[in-house]
């Protein structure tokens, strides 16, 4: 006994070393390479990891720390960072960091009126070093050393020359020409050598000429000059912008508030936009809901009928639609309701000769997907509603039927208000459920027919969600990722509310009950 | 409620299923015919082909443009490994919730409740960036990777699955584990030798339930797969069939029935233990 805790003990300890080896290793590695995010969460693990394993106080937290790991990275920590964007800019255009872009613009050069050309040999050592030779159109020559470029006499000895008058070699270097040249063209291209003001680059293949940069910043000011005009530019809302309002591309992500809700709210464009899809969206979830719900409890009131034979086998005959994957069934429908292709329209057009523009029509795409969408859903409704059927005492219906009450009276006044009882909170739940469910939409419509003049890519049967992803993902106007994070927090919002009252009205159902 | 019926109550009642079943079945029926009819296109379908081949099938597993047996593989792969990891996870997370007693506990149930009121794919955008950064200093867990996406499903799969558990292992009676711990069990070995296998069904329901779910997800496999080879397979079928109904018809109706066929297998047999746990779980007790 004693033995066998002792080599846990010790295997532990093992574990854990090596545990903390490999993070020493990798946390060098990444804070080498500037990730201070993931070396912050890779050492607050480690710590955590190394805490629950030695103290005894924390033991339960032993079981719960592998499942709290993944909730907080893929969930947790997600939905902080979807508030964070949300409060972003964050779109095509303005992806990069202000350092990033401040970087990059450094990086821009112009040719000046009086820049010169030189002709160049590019050289090459044993350790894949390149060097370059340049020789000004008056003769002069230079050579470079890091990110500078000399004078440099040829005529000393250490260069080796070709009876040409072409360095062949020197201290090791090898001149390079030909295929070999080109294949070491993006070596060359990065050459950004220092003489004085100007900047020699790599102009073309033949020639290397003297830049300048084109914009200089100053931090203390927070203002970008363009060197070559002389216009000043200052950051203003996530771009370097003149007085004049134009603008250097590319822009940088900065904090814009609520400017991302404010116009999904009340910009008259998007709000637009918005308002539409939100409809749809409530549309679809209640439609779908409530005909699914009636078609489930009409089958459930059939299949609960003692008088009817074989209801088990109707019973796995009618789920079908909910075994089967809704991705699957989604496309299937879709490929059904081709307007030209499918087999609805043919049965339609061969029967009374119509021919319907299911999926291409706002109107009818609409009607399509709450049709799929039923039979999608109403196997579990049906199943749902049998539970429930099942729970009801048969007494109640005795009585009612001593005091007269008929079939529908019997419906509405016992089955319905009982069933909802039980059944409600799966509705709201199911509810919430269909006013995400970005799978059938967008296998069945892809939220098209398209709505011109839209401000936003917005189509006619786009929901929130599948908006959200458009926006993010597939826009023509590029990845606003800020704009959809705020729609994201929106529709949770509502999510959430929905979800409230659903607590609520469980509660106040179950009062209800009671009084029955 | 019910009473004896007339012949002719019987009759339309009889109709009256029959005609759902109909409505049921029929993409099932219409899908079935399709790959076994020689044409591919949509026009050229008959609901009882002319002649049946297997044509479909075989295109299926030879066609590289579509390779439908990698995306099925990938499938798999993807559900079976969040699924067996998730029982576990959660397992361990809701024993703890169930028999330990300790400070946190109580918020830490409440903050499992609110979060896994949070549709995961809500988060896509942040999800899809997390990953971008991830994969630039570990790339097999960026994006397009399986790893990833795992990582991904995990996530999401935690808060409702230990939720629902725990409340399963609250039922299980202490009497056995006590005992167990008085001849000188851990906690760890009454976990895994007494717990886990009175817990089997519960472990069975989630099991199949979260392979389900993963083998269906389509948003964010679609946001965070990109390569042909790496689909799964709702994400590869939309990228096959999308635009094409008049030509791959028949290739894509034999991939759904293969597509469809291992879950309604996994499905109808267990349909009562599913459907206990689905409905059970939406209740939210």
């Amino acid at each position: 006994m004693i033995w066998t805790a002792l080599l846990s003990t010790g295997l532990k300890i093992v574990l854990l070393g090596i545990l903390d080896a490999i993070s020493v290793w990798a946390a060098v590695s990444l804070g080498t390479s500037g990730s201070y995010s993931f070396l912050a969460g890779l050492v607050i693990g480690v710590i955590i990891i190394n805490y629950l394993a030695l103290s005894t106080k924390a033991y339960p937290f032993r079981y719960l720390f592998p499942g709290l790991v993944f909730l907080g990275a893929m969930v947790v920590y997600p939905i902080g960072y979807t508030v964070y964007i949300s409060l972003t800019n964050l779109q095509t255009g303005n992806f990069l960091t202000k350092a990033q872009v401040i970087a990059q613009l450094d990086g821009r050069y112009y040719l000046p009126p009086d820049y010169e050309s030189f002709r160049f040999w590019a050289y090459r050592n044993d350790q894949g070093a390149l060097r370059v030779i340049l020789i000004a159109g008056d003769g002069r020559a230079f050579i470079s050393e890091g990110d500078r470029l000399k004078s440099v006499d040829l005529d000393e000895p250490q260069f080796e020359r070709s009876p040409g008058g072409i360095v062949e070699r020197f201290d090791g270097y090898r001149r390079i020409s030909g295929p070999e040249l080109y294949q070491n063209l993006s070596l060359l291209e990065r050459l950004n050598l220092q003489y004085g003001d100007y900047t020699v680059r790599l102009a073309n293949l033949n020639e290397f000429r003297s830049y300048r940069k084109q914009y200089q910043y100053f931090p203390g000011e927070d203002k970008l000059v363009d060197i070559q005009t002389g216009k000043v530019y200052y950051s203003k809302e996530g771009y370097f912008t003149a007085e004049d309002g134009t603008r250097i591309e590319p822009g940088f992500r900065v904090n814009i508030g609520l400017r991302n809700f404010i116009s999904v709210l009340t910009s008259p464009t998007i709000r637009k936009d918005f308002t539409r899809v939100f409809t749809w969206t409530i549309l679809w979830s209640l439609f779908t809901v409530l005909f699914s719900f009636a078609v489930g409890l009409g089958f459930a009131m059939l299949l609960n009928d003692p008088y009817i034979r074989a209801r088990f086998l109707y019973r796995s005959l009618l789920i079908i639609p909910y075994t089967m994957p809704a991705f699957i069934s989604a496309l299937v429908w879709a490929g059904m309701f081709n307007t030209d292709l499918g087999v609805i329209n043919r049965i339609l057009g061969n029967l009374f000769g119509l021919k319907i523009n299911w999926l291409n029509d706002p109107f009818w795409a609409k009607v399509t997907l709450i049709f799929i969408n039923v039979w999608l859903t109403y196997p579990y409704m049906m199943i749902v509603s049998l539970g429930a059927l099942q729970s009801i005492p048969v007494e109640l219906f005795e009585a009612a039927r001593v005091d007269g009450a008929r079939g529908w009276q019997q419906f509405w006044k016992i089955t319905m208000p009982l069933l909802l009882v039980s059944v409600a909170p799966l509705l709201i739940g199911s509810f919430a459920f269909t006013f995400n469910n970005f799978t059938i939409i967008w296998l069945v419509t892809a939220g098209r027919p398209a709505v011109l003049g839209a401000a936003t890519p917005a189509g006619a049967t786009d929901i929130l969600i599948s908006w959200t992803y458009r926006l993010a993902f597939e826009g023509a106007q590029g990845n606003q990722l800020g704009l959809a994070s705020a729609v994201s927090i929106i529709i949770f919002i509502i999510i959430a509310a929905i979800s409230a009252v659903n607590f609520r009205f469980t509660k106040a159902l179950e009062e209800v009950s009671q009084g029955v | 409620m019910y009473s004896r019926h007339s012949w002719f109550g019987l009759l339309w009642r009889h109709l009256l299923i029959w005609l759902g079943i109909a409505y049921a079945l029929f993409p099932a029926i219409w899908v079935l015919s399709a790959s076994f009819n020689p044409t591919n296109t949509l026009v050229g379908q008959k609901l009882i082909p002319a002649r049946l081949t297997l044509e479909h099938y075989r295109t299926l597993f030879s066609d590289p443009t579509a390779p439908f047996p990698t995306w099925l593989a990938n499938t798999v792969k993807v559900a079976g490994v969040t699924a067996v990891i998730t029982v576990l996870l959660c397992a361990l997370g809701a024993y703890a919730f169930s028999r330990f007693r300790f400070r946190g506990r109580r918020s830490g149930l409440l903050m499992l409740l609110l979060v896994q009121m949070f549709p995961q794919m809500l988060a896509m955008v942040a999800i899809y960036l997390l990953l971008l950064e991830l994969g630039k200093y570990f790339p097999w867990l960026g994006l397009n990777t399986h790893l990833g996406l795992i990582f991904v499903y995990l996530g999401g799969a935690m808060g409702f699955n230990t939720w629902f558990m725990k409340g399963y292992f609250d039922t299980i009676p202490r009497s056995l584990e006590e005992s167990a711990m008085v001849d000188g069990a851990t906690p760890f070995q009454a976990f895994w030798r007494i717990i886990l296998p009175l817990a089997r069904p519960i472990l069975a329901v989630i099991l199949i339930i979260q392979f389900i779910t993963s083998y269906g997800e389509y948003i964010l496999a679609s946001i965070l797969l990109k390569g042909v080879d790496r689909y799964t397979l709702a994400v590869g079928l939309r990228f096959f069939i999308q635009e094409a109904y008049n030509r791959r018809w028949g290739t894509f109706a034999a991939a759904s029935i293969m597509g469809a066929i291992v879950i309604v297998l996994i499905f109808l047999p267990l349909q009562r233990l599913i459907i206990s746990g689905l409905t059970r779980g939406a209740v939210k007790e």
